[in-house]
């Protein structure tokens, strides 16, 4: 058994606004082991991206503890937040998050260059399949591209974890297959743990474990004796 | 309607959204109104008043001066074709001992008719009655005059008149047309406690002079059609062999010609400073509204979709700008309305007018509103037209994702100085040329605003420092009622504190250069002075030589003269003489036409013997008591100029004057740069909050994220600057050359400190605005700001 990256538990969050609460998180309890992909399925507001966002270090618990490594993120302040980030995670969103200004390539130097232990941008393309779109800037490129970019970008400073909110929800199925088929090179090329939330369920098939969402808990969690290939998934 | 009541919903939450924004522009157009307002309104209050004062009290349109006519002369001059009333009378200037006052005034004798009004330059009696006839120590003076010593009727001072003191009773208080501005010799400024103006019968001061039967100065007024330049010569040709010393016109005449040039600067101020108040705030409404209405697109395309027209929904938004407007107009007006009546009340301690009030004509409050409403809705229109072309389907959907381009085609990133943090900020500069370009354009102005009032004052600084300092250094000119022999000089020396003393002679002339030719005056000075010194275009002090004369650069350019060129000089009292005299040196001269020669050359000239004008001196501070004692008994002297006075005058007034427009362009620099660069970097904060969050995500610190934003506001207030000061000295340029009269010419001084402090002001305000837009970007909430899909 691998080492846990993210020890989590009793984890609340309760978002107030005027008199009304929302209880995102009811007390989840789970752990990501080192270099295993995990994918988080469940209904929109099951919780699964306020949880997302603790562990990245956009948001905090309302109660409960988050332990990275040996580290309780719940003691972190503002600046080692964006530290924790900048070192050591990795994001890709939905809607890419790529800065329109900067071509492939420089979204992804954008991150090398303030990373302690960077790949090449180049690098971090190719093993996207982006070689020959490096130059290219994002409104030049597909839905699927850039979302690779974003992917490239994420990996390049080598990450301990790679945190992807619905990456493949923009996109059509083909798409979002070669999407999916980065995210596992990397994981598997790089060791990099990787927490995929989706509400789609047949992504499930290509991670070691899932977990399932529903009212801001988590139901169960399965274990994939064997990992399909994206390719073999199709929705 | 229900749908109308919605809308309206939606306007009053936008407004409270953008209340920081809206205020902002509304501030820029405010500006734009009040100095439309105050500038149109003082110039309306001065123009009207003037026109009005002038009409009803018979303000001369002609005035010439002699040594001595016969009044017989009077009848030929009424025959002049064109003519309308002549006026003839004693101009005399008396030295004024008045208790309570330590050193000399003067007073300016003007003799009134006998059992009438003058024909024209009527008095305005503000207080008692003009002067009988047969009561020789009766007087009315003018109201400022009057004032400045408490003065009433009844009230007694003594004059000096051609040697004899005598002791004169006020009986009426009044004012003239011909003395709004009201200067005395050698003054820069009115002022009332040195100088008045003292009406008398036309027979005591024909007797105190020798003047029975004569005249020394005559005023017409003439036909609406009449040919002026025609009388002029003829007025000239009837008073050359009376010593006739040329006629002016009224735009020549020396309290019109101030009023004239304060009328130009108003015009220049309205034809300037509104309009580029209003073309920012018209770009600003059209930043905000693009924005607005790039964000609202696919409500718009849904508010058509449910069957709004185009005109409803355009109706909706105009409303928006509407508001601000109007708040704008509101605090413009307001703002105006208070600068202007301390503007006017300023002009009523300068200028001596029966009435003077600031104009609230709605006219003035109209135009301003239309020109800003117009300016607003252009921008709005602008701003909204893309948008609404589209079709409803069209609209609904998400705009194509932002193209960028490389900066000068990838030279610029090729050379690797740069990180990725700035080349988005210089890309994103790039995108937007022409918002860039007026952002920038908005900075400069705002630059430029205060380099222009820092730049008057420089201006008039120099001037002062040229004029008091370098120029004319004496404490005090002593002018003698007519000229006399050298050896008063000596007199002079005599006197208690004098210690120097130069003597100058005053000729006039006519110097004529082919078709060139000006009325002027000859100064006749010792080669090498010390207290009044003539200064070369380099303002080094220059020595005159033996002979030939030195003429000022504005006298130079008026008749097309340079050194080495010969002229004509027609001497205009008494002899007539003529002479071809060569111009040895162009001289600097901010004040009249100068002309110099060496003192004694003059005198030749001119067919006389040694003579002397006045006296120049250098004073004793300690004893001056004793000075101005001796002087006022001094039967020779009939004025005193007192520089020290005049300067330490000028100076207070200006400083005064330079605090409260220093304030005001400050603030108007201020509003305007605050308002542009707050607005630009708010857009940009709202265009790119996505990808601010995106950077904090990945793990920038706030501080670097902030800077993306910095540097693109950074690189345009940094182009502005020089742009600021290109446009503030071209203005100034503008302001002085159109202010330049024969009277008065201000040299711009544009220094390197101008540049500085302008831009000082205009950083800071930057600095401040983009502080503001600072906290919001530390504020953002990532998880929203990156759910929210752009």
């Amino acid at each position: 058994m691998p080492d846990p990256l993210f020890d989590i538990r009793g984890l609340t969050k309760v978002y107030r606004t005027g008199n009304v609460e929302v209880q995102a998180l009811r007390g989840v309890d789970a752990t990501l082991y080192e270099g295993e992909l995990a994918v988080m399925l469940g209904p929109s507001g099951s919780g699964k991206s306020t949880l997302l966002n603790i562990l990245g270090g956009l948001d905090i618990a309302t109660a409960g503890s988050v332990m990275f490594r040996d580290r309780d993120l719940a003691k972190y302040s503002e600046r080692e937040f964006t530290l924790f980030r900048r070192d050591h995670v990795g994001f890709v969103f939905q809607f890419y998050n790529l800065i329109p200004s900067l071509t492939a390539k420089e979204n992804v130097a954008l991150v090398t260059e303030i990373s302690r232990n960077p790949m090449p941008p180049a690098e971090a393309l190719e093993l996207v399949g982006l070689k020959e779109r490096i130059d290219h800037f994002p409104a030049e490129l597909s839905g699927g591209e850039q979302q690779r970019v974003a992917i490239a970008r994420a990996i390049a400073k080598r990450p301990e974890v790679l945190l992807c909110d619905e990456p493949t929800g923009a996109l059509d199925s083909e798409t979002g297959i070669l999407v999916l088929e980065a995210l596992v090179s990397a994981n598997r090329n790089l060791a990099t743990t990787t927490a995929i939330i989706t509400h789609n369920s047949a992504i499930g098939a290509i991670a070691d474990r899932v977990l399932y969402f529903s009212d801001g808990r988590i139901e169960k969690t399965t274990v994939n004796a064997q990992r399909l290939q994206p390719s073999q998934v199709s929705w | 309607m229900t749908g109308l009541r919605a809308l309206n919903l939606k306007l009053v939450r936008d407004l409270r959204r953008l209340w920081a924004q809206s205020l902002a522009v509304a501030l820029v157009m405010a500006c734009g109104v009040a100095t439309l307002v105050l500038a149109v309104g003082a110039y309306r209050s001065l123009d009207e008043t003037r026109a009005a004062y002038y009409e009803r009290f018979r303000f001369g349109d002609v005035f010439a001066s002699a040594v001595q006519a016969p009044k017989a002369v009077a009848s030929a001059i009424a025959a002049i074709d064109g003519v309308a009333a002549v006026e003839t009378r004693i101009v005399k200037l008396a030295l004024l001992d008045i208790e309570g006052m330590r050193e000399p005034a003067t007073g300016l004798a003007i003799s009134i008719p006998e059992g009438r009004d003058p024909a024209v330059n009527g008095v305005f009696l503000r207080q008692g009655r003009m002067p009988e006839a047969s009561r020789s120590n009766e007087v009315a003076v003018n109201s400022n005059f009057a004032e400045a010593h408490g003065f009433g009727i009844g009230s007694e001072f003594k004059a000096v008149f051609g040697g004899a003191k005598t002791t004169l009773t006020i009986v009426g208080i009044g004012l003239s047309p011909e003395y709004v501005y009201a200067l005395g010799p050698g003054d820069m400024m009115p002022d009332n406690r040195r100088f008045g103006v003292i009406w008398m019968p036309e027979k005591t001061l024909a007797a105190l002079f020798d003047l029975d039967g004569a005249f020394n100065s005559v005023s017409l007024r003439l036909l609406r059609n009449a040919n002026q330049a025609l009388v002029i010569e003829r007025l000239d040709t009837l008073l050359k062999r009376y010593g006739g010393t040329g006629a002016i016109a009224r735009k020549d005449q020396l309290s019109n010609s101030f009023l004239d040039g304060e009328l130009t600067q108003l015009s220049g101020m309205a034809k300037i400073i509104p309009p580029i108040f209003l073309l920012v705030s018209a770009f600003l409404i059209d930043m905000i509204f693009s924005r607005l209405i790039a964000l609202e697109r696919e409500q718009i395309g849904l508010l058509k979709a449910l069957g709004y027209g185009r005109a409803a929904v355009a109706w909706h938004y105009l409303k928006l700008v509407l508001v601000i407007a109007v708040a704008g107009i509101a605090i413009g007006a307001a703002a105006g309305t208070w600068l202007g009546s301390g503007m006017t009340r300023m002009y009523a301690e300068l200028y001596s007018f029966p009435f003077l009030i600031f104009s609230r004509d709605p006219g003035v409050y109209l135009i301003a509103a239309g020109i800003t409403f117009a300016a607003a809705v252009l921008g709005a229109l602008q701003a909204m037209r893309a948008a609404f072309s589209l079709p409803a389907a069209v609209a609904m959907r998400p705009p194509a994702p932002t193209a960028y381009r490389r900066v000068l085609t990838g030279t610029l990133e090729r050379l690797h100085i740069f990180s990725q943090l700035t080349i988005m900020a210089l890309r994103h500069l790039v995108r937007h040329p022409l918002r860039s370009f007026l952002t920038a354009m908005g900075v400069a102005f705002a630059v430029s605003l205060f380099a222009i009032a820092m730049g008057t004052i420089a201006s008039i600084d120099f001037m002062i420092d040229a004029v008091f300092f370098r120029t004319d250094r004496q404490d005090a000119s002593l002018i003698f009622a007519s000229a006399r022999p050298a050896d008063a000089l000596a007199t002079v020396r005599r006197l208690p504190g004098v210690l120097e003393a130069e003597p100058y002679l005053v000729q006039p002339v006519r110097i004529t250069n082919g078709q060139y030719s000006r009325q002027l005056q000859i100064t006749g000075k010792p080669s090498s002075t010390d207290l009044s010194r003539v200064l070369g275009l380099d303002l080094r002090p220059i020595t005159l030589p033996e002979s030939g004369l030195a003429l000022g650069d504005r006298v130079a350019e008026i008749l097309h003269v340079r050194a080495g060129d010969l002229v004509r000089v027609e001497m205009l009292d008494g002899s007539r003489r003529i002479a071809e005299v060569p111009v040895t040196q162009v001289i600097q001269s901010y004040l009249g036409l100068a002309v110099v020669m060496n003192i004694d050359a003059l005198a030749r000239l001119a067919g006389t013997g040694p003579r002397i004008s006045g006296v120049d001196v250098a004073i004793d501070r300690d004893r001056l008591s004793d000075l101005y004692r001796a002087v006022k008994d001094t039967p020779q002297v009939s004025a005193v100029a007192l520089q020290t006075v005049a300067r330490d005058r000028f100076q207070d007034t200006m400083r005064q004057n330079m605090v409260v427009m220093l304030s005001v362009y400050l603030t108007l620099s201020v509003i305007i740069a605050f308002g542009v660069v707050y607005n630009s970097a708010r857009i940009q904060l709202s265009e790119r909050a996505n990808e601010l969050a995106t950077l904090r995500v990945l793990g920038f610190r706030r501080a670097e994220v902030s800077n993306v934003l910095f540097i693109e506001i950074g690189v345009i207030v940094a182009v502005a600057q020089p742009v600021g000061w290109a446009i503030g000295s071209l203005f100034g340029n503008f302001i002085t050359q159109s202010l330049a009269t024969d009277l008065f010419r201000v040299p711009l001084v544009f220094g390197k400190e101008i540049y500085a402090m302008s831009s000082l002001v205009v950083l800071a305000a930057a600095l401040v605005s983009a502080m503001i837009v600072r906290r919001r970007i530390d504020r953002f909430d990532l998880v929203r700001v990156l759910k929210t899909r752009e």
